[in-house]
């Protein structure tokens, strides 16, 4: 704890970083989710007070804690159906006891240890039972302590809106008794899977939109950084919690170079490697030096070993063109997805031969699957240009331009038709 | 926690009477009704007759309205249902999951209203 923090300070920076494990503590002895979040918020307020006059306690988030049981306790009691909720109390109140004999509040709250329950909580947060954006916002929302607001934000949502997702969402918990538990190992590997994609999504969220001038959004790529830190903690033999910390590390290394001023994206081939995070860089390679010799190989590892091949190659040039090709080949295994088979025909383009990458592109498009979907056309009018046929590259950008709907992929394309012009008028 | 499990299916999709299939289907019925019975979790359950015998009521200013049909004209039909008693809403997912309609159709879990 710095010296020179104010209780002020002191209260933001533990729901900054307490909140999560506060809550889930909090929702496992009382039960409710909203019940709990209304108590730690109630314990903030007071935490405030208190502090100004007391001084601080030992422990913050222990004396957070304690208090918010207590408010817990008083509002089970005051509540019209006092009998039914005898349990609760009893229970609540032994924690109480558990605690200590009664008497000083700060004297307690520095001995007690906060049990985490923030793996439950994720849990919860990502039931399949719930709809996807839910998930993400309340994941956000307990175990990232975000603010509705904040949230919102992050979304393009309004706030009003934001806060009734929230509330359904608590309510389906607590009505179709979707469980606070660590899933049976049955289904474990799905539910860790949701858990993934849901912090994933909310990396892409942010990823995607850096080129917008919201600094929230780019907030949201912390943001999952650090819930992936905390999962990779809590699930240390799951190789890929740890491939995706590792994917979401590398990915953001490049944050500042892939788009211009004007928000237009830069490609991964004339981005500034210097401007790439080091930092970033070697923690992601770390992570994969760790996980992928335990050959519990997965999607996350592959592409985050995939993103490491780029992080650590002095240009695009000297790309190890083979090694992307190869891990694209067992990633389409895993997933077999025309978006991975038209990276491995790109990789095997400047493996091999641009002509080798069209075979294999064409080979995918067989059956007419790809007709409207613009990368197809993109990577098409890509290995055209390269191999020399210009007016049949120009046709493809020209179909993909038609099917973009994104307007920074739009001018990148066209100037990708505009650069053609050039190389066929040059040969 | 008591669920309703709700058993959706489309008519004539799914095995058939007079099909080699039907006789594995309906055996799937029989199991899972032990299985729920064996471990405590079998409230109740039934199935419907098709939705062709189904007669809707509603009562508009007094007067009960009938109409021929079900409520909703979807593909998708209710075809029967479980009460099932369980722990939570993943161990209810659990037995839903083993219901044999549940390969071809859809089944819908609601937790049961308790009024206190």
């Amino acid at each position: 704890m710095l010296p020179l923090s104010t209780p002020k300070q002191i209260v933001e920076r533990t729901v900054r970083e307490e909140w999560g494990r506060i809550l889930a503590s909090l929702v496992k002895s009382i039960g409710d989710f909203q019940l709990a979040e209304d108590c730690l918020q109630e314990a903030l307020t007071v935490a405030l007070d208190n502090w100004n006059k007391h001084g601080l306690p030992k422990s913050p988030a222990a004396w957070l804690l304690t208090t918010a049981r207590r408010k817990a306790i008083d509002r089970l009691r005051r509540d019209k159906n006092f009998s039914g909720k005898q349990t609760e109390i009893a229970y609540l109140m032994d924690l109480e006891n558990m605690a200590k004999g009664g008497g000083d509040l700060s004297a307690t709250a520095d001995e007690t240890e906060i049990p985490d329950k923030r793996l439950e909580m994720i849990f919860t947060c990502c039931h399949p039972a719930l709809e996807q954006k839910t998930r993400i916002a309340l994941t956000l929302r307990t175990l990232g302590g975000l603010t509705t607001e904040e949230i919102a934000a992050a979304f393009l949502d309004k706030p009003q809106a934001m806060a009734q997702r929230l509330v359904r969402a608590k309510n389906k918990i607590k009505l179709a008794g979707i469980p606070y538990e660590i899933p049976d190992l049955e289904v474990l590997p799905e539910r860790i899977s949701s858990v993934l994609s849901v912090i994933y999504l909310i990396f892409n969220e942010g990823y995607s939109a850096s080129s917008g001038d919201s600094p929230v959004r780019s907030d949201l790529c912390d943001e999952a950084i650090r819930l992936a830190r905390i999962i990779t903690q809590l699930l240390p033999d799951e190789t890929e919690v740890t491939g995706l910390l590792a994917l979401m590390l590398l990915h953001d290394s490049r944050r500042l170079t892939r788009t211009d001023g004007n928000g237009a994206l830069i490609a991964l081939q004339h981005q500034n490697r210097r401007r790439w995070d080091r930092g970033k860089i070697n923690q992601g390679v770390r992570l994969l030096h760790e996980v992928l010799p335990r050959q519990l190989l997965g999607p996350y590892q592959l592409q985050a070993a995939i993103s490491a091949v780029h992080a650590q190659s002095s240009n695009w040039e000297a790309t190890d063109w083979p090694q992307v090709q190869a891990l694209y080949a067992l990633l389409y295994q895993m997933t077999p997805t025309p978006v991975v088979r038209l990276n491995q025909a790109l990789a095997l383009s400047y493996a091999n031969s641009p002509e080798e990458g069209l075979r294999m592109l064409e080979e995918a498009a067989k059956g007419g699957a790809l007709e409207n979907y613009q990368p197809f056309h993109a990577a098409k009018a890509d290995l055209l240009s390269r191999s020399g046929q210009f007016e049949d590259a120009g046709n493809s950008y020209r179909r993909a331009i038609e099917l973009s709907d994104n307007l920074s992929e739009r001018r990148f394309l066209e100037q990708k038709l505009n650069d053609l012009s050039g190389s066929s008028l040059a040969s | 926690m008591q669920y309703m499990c709700l058993i959706y299916s489309t008519e004539g999709v799914g095995p058939q009477p007079g099909t080699p299939e039907f006789g594995a289907f309906m055996q799937g019925y029989a199991d899972f009704g032990q299985t729920v019975q064996k471990a405590g979790k079998f409230v109740a359950g039934d199935a419907l007759q098709p939705v062709s015998t189904a007669t809707s009521v509603a009562v508009r200013d007094g007067n009960a309205e009938t109409t021929d049909g079900p409520f909703a004209e979807t593909k998708e039909q209710l075809g029967g249902y479980y009460i099932l008693d369980c722990e939570d809403l993943d161990e209810a997912i659990k037995y839903a999951a083993m219901i044999p309609s549940a390969a071809h159709g859809r089944i819908e879990v609601r937790p049961v209203m308790i009024f206190d």
